[in-house]
């Protein structure tokens, strides 16, 4: 070797030239070749890998239909149209971008809540959990401002709503609406921004995924038990075997997004949305998108305009500090017998909210989006808080492996309670 | 991924005593498996790709009728054809007579006048240069119209004669006649 040049394993010489000078080969033979990985992932690890397609996916797709959209408030209806009209399958792009957005935060639910059951925010992976959460607000701001590029009536007055809630901002609130319109009203000049950011924001959801997959890198990835790997017995290389698993989860994926795309495309959709937008008649029964539903009833739930914004945020804002509100030092909710029941009541709770969202804002909705807007903050702010210092975890596995492949990797010992971390090296 | 790993696990299956080299099923599993993704990465490329082709609402705009009417002998038009200058000349009897008189082995790219206008008054040539694409002078009276009487490229000095082949300069073809059809005497569809 050369001084000054990477030592690379590689053997074809053109990829060995260019590993020498550029490691880039042996870095993703590092990371996504040999990486160690916890032997006993479930399908739920096939989420993180989903979401990365979906991203890219939409990119794709969305820099596709930006070559034929214009962001013109007389022409931008018209433009999508033509798209789905005359640009030679624009209807099967705009149709796989209008579901990606869908299939992307369903997948990105699924993961967080992932998370959430198998303790995935805890330490050592508190910032890798926060890069999480900002890129779910990068996705909900490119989402909401996506959806306002069509200009038809769901667009705009979703626009106007949306826009509206920073108004509830004491003294500067109706300032800082006019600076987020460029006008009076939503109109061509917030048309234009909003075009602008939703295609920005897309890289820079890149960088941040970067920096996520980074630090999960360090800290490696949890696993269904929740303890770390204690050694080579306890992990796999990244390739083939979750590759292969992975590539398991894509096919389902993609059979799910085309069964979408090709079956009911307009399903998740608003019929709303295929009318002109039109600036004296707002639409009747004004919804967000469904991802956006259980976010939306906590902010309907208040009958103050100040208070519902702020606990609109709160929602998300708490997740920021999820990672200290959950002072249990056991992760995976399977050895958690109470937390475990909490998470599954909070989990049917969204799921209310979700719906009770897409419900009128009147009579009993009003009441079940309280009791939801309490139990979900109730979650976080008390039972998780309390059950770190009442609840008693049931006895963790001394080792994945000893988890995994029963007693035939074990050299000794039996399960130990407590403590998930900190244990010897096994001998593999 | 990289081939660095250890020794394809296939050869410890094949049939003892077969050679290290030999065709094994991972290799068969691999083509079959590359084949599959090639066709499959081709299938996605498609839409992407297609959709950058004109589009519907632009073919059914590729057509043009031109009013040979109003055009007056000596005259001529110039109008838009998907996006590009045609130009309509309606000729003078001495401007078909210098076409037709020129040898054919006295011009770059050789073609008759006859091949060239389906009415011999009436030419329709692309009012593009052949060369990088500008829009050669010629169309009106006051316009330079070269050495040859046709139309003359201010960008690099191309001389068209009266019947749109080039005489001198760097373009390397005539000017290019468009598909057309009298749709009646006095009237043109070009597209």
């Amino acid at each position: 070797m050369a001084i000054g040049l990477h030592d690379s394993s590689f053997k074809n010489p053109v990829v060995r030239w260019v590993d020498q000078r550029l490691p880039v080969f042996t870095m993703l033979q590092k990371e996504y070749g040999t990486f160690p990985t916890p032997r006993n992932f479930n399908y739920f690890w096939n989420f993180g890998a989903l979401a990365m397609i979906n991203l890219m996916i939409m990119i794709a797709t969305g820099v596709f239909l930006a070559m034929h959209y214009t962001a013109h408030v007389d022409h931008a209806f018209e433009s999508v149209e033509r798209i789905m009209r005359d640009v030679h399958y624009g209807w099967l792009i705009r149709y796989a971008h209008m579901n990606g957005a869908h299939m992307f935060f369903a997948v990105v639910f699924i993961h967080i809540w992932r998370g959430m059951y198998y303790g995935s925010y805890k330490a050592p992976r508190e910032l890798l959990w926060m890069l999480g959460v900002v890129i779910f607000l990068l996705m909900m701001a490119t989402a909401f401002m996506g959806y306002v590029l069509p200009w038809g009536q769901m667009s705009f007055w979703g626009a106007t709503v949306i826009t509206n809630l920073f108004s509830a901002i004491p003294l500067i609130g109706p300032e800082i609406v006019t600076y987020l319109w460029g006008g009076f009203s939503v109109d061509n000049p917030t048309l234009n921004r909003f075009f602008s950011l939703h295609f920005l924001l897309p890289f820079v959801i890149v960088g941040v995924v970067f920096l996520h997959v980074a630090a999960l890198h360090i800290t490696g990835s949890n696993n269904p038990l929740g303890i770390e790997p204690k050694g080579p017995q306890d992990t796999l290389p990244f390739h083939p075997y979750y590759t292969a698993k992975d590539s398991v989860g894509i096919v389902a994926y993609l059979g799910v997004f085309a069964f979408l795309i090709f079956f009911m495309p307009n399903y998740l959709g608003h019929a709303d949305n295929y009318i002109p937008a039109n600036p004296l008649v707002t639409p009747a029964h004004i919804v967000p998108e469904w991802y956006f539903l259980p976010f939306y009833a906590i902010l309907r739930a208040v009958p103050d305009k100040l208070g519902g914004v702020i606990l609109m945020f709160g929602a998300i804002a708490v997740l920021f500090v999820l990672p200290w509100l959950d002072t249990s030092p056991v992760r995976s909710m399977r050895f958690r017998p109470i937390a475990r029941i909490a998470f599954l009541i909070f989990t049917v709770n969204f799921l209310v909210l979700t719906w009770v969202g897409a419900r009128p804002a009147e009579g009993i909705y009003v009441l079940i989006s309280q009791i939801g807007t309490t139990i979900y903050f109730a979650y976080f702010l008390v039972v998780l808080p309390a059950l770190g210092k009442l609840e008693r975890p049931l006895p963790l596995p001394e080792s994945i492996a000893r988890a995994v492949l029963g007693p035939k990797a074990q050299l000794g010992g039996g399960p130990i309670p407590g403590a998930a971390t900190a244990q010897p090296m096994e001998k593999a | 991924m990289a081939e660095t790993s250890a020794p394809s696990g296939a050869t410890t299956h094949s049939p003892a005593g077969a050679p290290a080299e030999a065709v094994t099923k991972r290799d068969f599993l691999k083509l079959t498996t590359t084949a599959f993704a090639v066709v499959g990465v081709g299938a996605l490329a498609w839409p992407f790709i297609s959709s950058l082709a004109p589009g519907g609402d632009v073919l059914a705009l590729a057509s043009t009728e031109v009013d040979l009417a109003p055009i007056a002998e000596g005259q001529a038009v110039t109008v838009m054809w998907r996006g590009k200058p045609v130009f309509v000349r309606h000729r003078t009897a001495a401007e078909i007579e210098s076409a037709r008189e020129v040898q054919l082995s006295a011009l770059k790219d050789p073609a008759t006048d006859e091949a060239r206008v389906q009415r011999a008054p009436w030419l329709v040539v692309v009012g593009i240069c052949t060369h990088l694409g500008c829009v050669p002078l010629g169309q009106r009276p006051t316009d330079a119209r070269g050495d040859f009487g046709g139309w003359f490229c201010p960008c690099h000095g191309s001389h068209y004669d009266t019947s749109g082949r080039i005489r001198r300069g760097p373009a390397p073809s005539n000017l290019e006649v468009p598909g057309y059809t009298f749709t009646s005497d006095s009237a043109i569809r070009i597209g």
